[in-house]
């Protein structure tokens, strides 16, 4: 089963890049991108390593999956909500280096 | 990254950031070469939990595995995640009410294919909840679809009546959750476990608590675009 363990290495790239760019960015809203992408790469390792059957691939592990894809979208939801309060708060959609006053 | 407003061009953090990026680069590769390592040295067999799930399909009350493992052996984690999604909806809405945003007119396009658009994915949404039972599809997908119509008629200024964004759009929302509880709860006062179907009516209670779910999904989805608790009398 060669292309399981192929998509499943573009989703550890996947989730290195993200968390690169996740460490790079300063920008909330490129962090938030960044975890999904991270996300991604995890959905795509799961659903990869499933196809390991004969037959029918494991069901347990998309079922995870789609529990997984809605558990991140919202969660980005709620924080790209945050990301905006911070935003009007702050004047800018980045993390204080101090602590505000 | 934003640029320093400084006239010089390459200043001493400029630099320092460039050599924090590659310094940064070595660790996270060899977290890439460790995680890659591990994922091939997964055996290339591995049947996991499928065997378990095709001999158990029959009595699910469902051909499809994967709502079967979503709705019925896995029955609890999909009650949780809409309470997680309604969970995000509560925090959104806690955080104030929706901006108010001054939509330019839409266009007749738009205005047009939104038209065109929103009963077509209605129907889609309801194809996709039905085939669930034998083929893929079910409730997340209905409900993303569902809530992708709700997106385009947001996008195209439309808003929920006044009369429905109370309590009506409040019981709108929890009616997947209220729904999937209350069977939990009858069929445990039956005298089974909690979520624990009778197989000769499990296809029923799937379908009652998908397309349930399917309904509060999408207007959860479609609520969380708004980014905001819905003001009494403008908005969804």
């Amino acid at each position: 089963m060669i292309p399981a363990f192929l998509y499943a290495l573009v989703g550890v790239g996947l989730f290195t890049l993200g968390l690169y760019a996740l460490i790079i960015h300063a920008h909330l809203l490129r962090k938030i991108l960044a975890l999904n992408v991270m996300a991604s790469g995890v959905f795509l390792v799961l659903v990869a390593l499933a196809a390991r059957t004969q037959g029918m691939p494991d069901p347990v592990a998309h079922a995870m999956v789609i529990t997984g894809i809605v558990v991140a979208v919202s969660a980005t939801a709620l924080a790209l909500v945050l990301m905006l309060r911070v935003r009007i708060a702050t004047g800018r959609a980045e993390l204080a280096k101090e602590p505000l006053e | 990254m934003k640029k320093s407003n400084n006239a010089k061009p390459i200043t001493e953090n400029d630099s320092r950031q460039a050599q924090f990026r590659l310094l940064l680069a070595v660790p996270l590769s060899a977290l890439a070469v460790g995680l890659g390592y591990a994922v091939l040295s997964l055996p290339s067999q591995a049947p996991g939990l499928s065997d378990h799930v095709a001999a158990k399909l029959e009595i699910s009350g469902v051909s499809n595995p994967v709502t079967a493992v979503l709705l019925n052996f896995r029955g609890y984690d999909t009650l949780l995640e809409l309470g997680v999604l309604l969970l995000a909806l509560l925090g959104v809405w806690s955080l104030g009410a929706a901006p108010k945003r001054r939509e330019p007119s839409p266009g007749l396009v738009l205005e047009l294919l939104s038209r065109l658009l929103v009963p077509l994915l209605i129907l889609v949404a309801g194809y996709l909840l039905w085939v669930g039972g034998h083929a893929p599809g079910g409730a997340f997908q209905a409900g993303s679809v569902l809530a992708t119509a709700g997106v385009l008629l947001l996008l195209a200024g439309w808003r929920l009546d006044t009369r429905f964004s109370g309590l009506p759009l409040r019981l709108a929302l929890v009616a997947g959750l209220g729904v999937f509880l209350l069977v939990a709860v009858v069929l445990m006062l039956a005298g089974g476990h909690l979520l624990e179907y009778p197989p000769s009516f499990a296809g029923a209670l799937i379908l009652l608590i998908e397309a349930a779910a399917t309904f509060s999904i999408g207007t959860a989805l479609a609520a969380l675009f708004l980014g905001g608790r819905p003001e009494k009398g403008s908005h969804r």
